[in-house]
């Protein structure tokens, strides 16, 4: 139980392992994640980072170890939670508008009819307000770029007002300049709303100013920190076991060397790690 | 043959008294399907309403040579194509390659239980393309009750299936139980997959269930008006249908795939014209 003196952490694991069978993915992951903090998940492909979501989601039970969101265990349809997943080429079948995706975050997981409110408007209107996607709430979803549709996925994840925000690779196959105005719309809108957002990417440095801190899956293991702490040669070689080296570059960091240690995952001393997918 | 050979009104008013069944079936059956419509659309199952519509056609066939109900036989084919479908894929790839293999082997049966049938054969070719005009009051009252059982499903699950349908992965993440309201989904598909065999035939129940839906979404997005206009083009080519098939004295389901498909070119052209002035509703 926390004490009053200590906010409760948005989201909290303690000691969290997930395995499949006798494969453990990752193991002793602990981390409490303060409201409105900013973290990014790193990791080689199939290191887990999508995993730690849906750990998240309640979709995945943990091996052993604890995981609450804002103080109670994790759950399935949790409302604290808002997710905002990849961006792809939504289907032409889909008859949908930007305005409608909202509305789906708000009650489309209730049951009975959709019966349109001024309440539930309202509440859209709000959320397309805050990512600055009023002016195209109306067009057909699939006439809108791939950061205009971003922008509505992220009104979806607000629209509840949750105090989590998961996002999944929401900046893969976004250009450059899409990808600098969903980030900088995340980083602001937790700020302003004090929402937890938790970030899986595979690359760190669209997103490096806005994060405070990384959860770098590798190996089976865990690794959290800041990114001046975890995005180093030292520490990275540790946790891959095995050389990594780490370049820092203009505000932009390279990693040399992981791609090829989770090409072939076989450490003597570790057996337990994941195969690249 | 002259046009008047297939579009007459000979004795019209004399013979619309005798199918105001057939008539209300055809507007229940054109809501049902309109209703139905978006969703079959939403979630790509096109295809999957085909092969649903020949098990449906094989169950009916076997109802009919063994002396059973009709309606039974196709209500028992096209639920156990539906579960066998909701349970084995869901998503579009794999079930396409189950569709294809389920069928032709319904079509088969169904068509062996029609050569092994002695009775009288327009009844053989009603199931395969179509028959309306002697539908009994036992069959209008069948085809209500079923239209009720899938109005309430439809009315209850609709909500969280349009999420699942349109947003799987953030739908899985709000914990909606995508899987089992794919298999429920299904079911409903089935029992008007079911009704409108009677009504047009296996081979044509897409003009109803595929055809005004697609139409509709050519001219909206809007979900509500995207609904409204695909029931509007349901009935209005279940009903028309009957109606103008009436004068030559010729199957149904010829007028009504025309006028579904008419309404289908209408509606492309209309669409196209409001791409090119710019449907991005965009205020400034």
């Amino acid at each position: 139980m926390t004490t009053s003196a200590t906010r409760t952490p948005a989201i909290c694991l303690e000691d969290a392992c997930v395995a499949f069978g006798q494969r453990r993915l990752w193991d002793h992951l602990d981390i409490d994640i303060e409201p409105g903090e900013f973290v990014a998940v790193l990791g080689p492909n199939g290191a887990g980072k999508t995993t730690l979501l849906r750990v998240l989601l309640g979709q995945v039970d943990l091996a052993h170890g604890q995981a609450r969101i804002g103080g109670v265990p994790v759950s399935r349809g949790s409302r604290l939670i808002g997710y905002v997943p990849q961006q792809k080429s939504l289907d032409h079948r889909a008859t949908l508008r930007g305005r409608d995706l909202v509305a789906l975050g708000l009650d489309g997981d209730r049951w009975g009819p959709p019966w349109p409110s001024r309440e539930q408007r309202r509440q859209v209107d709000a959320a397309l307000e805050q990512v600055g996607a009023t002016a195209y709430a109306d067009a057909p979803l699939s006439m809108l770029s791939g950061g205009e549709q971003q922008r509505l996925r992220i009104a979806q994840a607000l629209v509840r007002r949750p105090t989590v925000l998961l996002c999944d690779e929401p900046l893969l196959s976004l250009d450059l300049h899409q990808q600098r105005t969903v980030t900088e719309l995340i980083d602001r809108t937790r700020r302003e709303l004090d929402i937890a957002v938790v970030f899986v990417t595979h690359e760190i440095n669209p997103i490096l100013s806005a994060v405070d801190r990384v959860i770098h899956f590798a190996a089976g293991k865990a690794l959290v920190g800041t990114p001046d702490e975890v995005m180093t040669t030292e520490s990275l070689t540790e946790l891959y076991g095995s050389p990594v080296e780490v370049i820092r570059h203009q505000n932009r960091i390279i990693v040399v060397g992981a791609d090829e240690v989770t090409g072939h995952a076989h450490h003597p001393h570790d057996h337990d790690d994941e195969d690249a997918a | 043959m002259s046009f008047d050979t297939v579009i007459n009104f000979h004795n019209f008013a004399e013979l619309l008294p005798l199918v105001t069944g057939s008539l209300t079936a055809g507007l229940i059956l054109g809501i049902l399907a309109g209703v139905i419509g978006p969703m079959i659309h939403a979630r790509d199952l096109a295809f999957a309403v085909h092969g649903t519509s020949e098990i449906s056609f094989a169950g009916a066939a076997a109802a009919l040579l063994l002396g059973w109900n009709v309606a039974g036989g196709a209500i028992g084919g096209s639920l156990l194509a539906a579960i066998v479908l909701g349970l084995l894929g869901v998503r579009a790839r794999d079930r396409n390659a189950t569709i294809a293999i389920l069928l032709p082997f319904g079509l088969g049966l169904g068509v062996l239980f029609l050569a092994l049938y002695k009775g009288r054969s327009a009844n053989k070719f009603g199931l395969l393309t179509g028959q309306i005009v002697a539908v009994e009051q036992a069959q209008v009252v069948t085809l209500s009750v079923v239209a009720v059982i899938v109005a309430t499903a439809l009315a209850v699950m609709w909500r969280p299936l349009w999420f699942a349908s349109v947003d799987p992965e953030v739908a899985i993440a709000r914990g909606v139980p995508v899987r089992q309201l794919s298999i429920a989904f299904m079911v409903v598909l089935g029992l008007v997959t079911a009704m409108a065999v009677q009504l047009v035939g296996a081979l044509l129940v897409l003009s109803l269930l595929i055809t005004p839906t697609a139409a509709a979404a050519r001219v909206s997005v809007r979900p509500l008006a995207l609904s409204a206009l695909s029931v509007l083009f349901a009935v209005v080519s279940a009903v028309g249908g009957i109606l103008l098939s009436l004068g030559p004295g010729l199957p149904v389901s010829p007028y009504v795939t025309t006028i579904s498909f008419t309404i289908y070119l209408v509606c492309v052209a209309l669409g196209r014209l409001r791409a090119r002035r710019g449907w991005n509703v965009r205020r400034a």
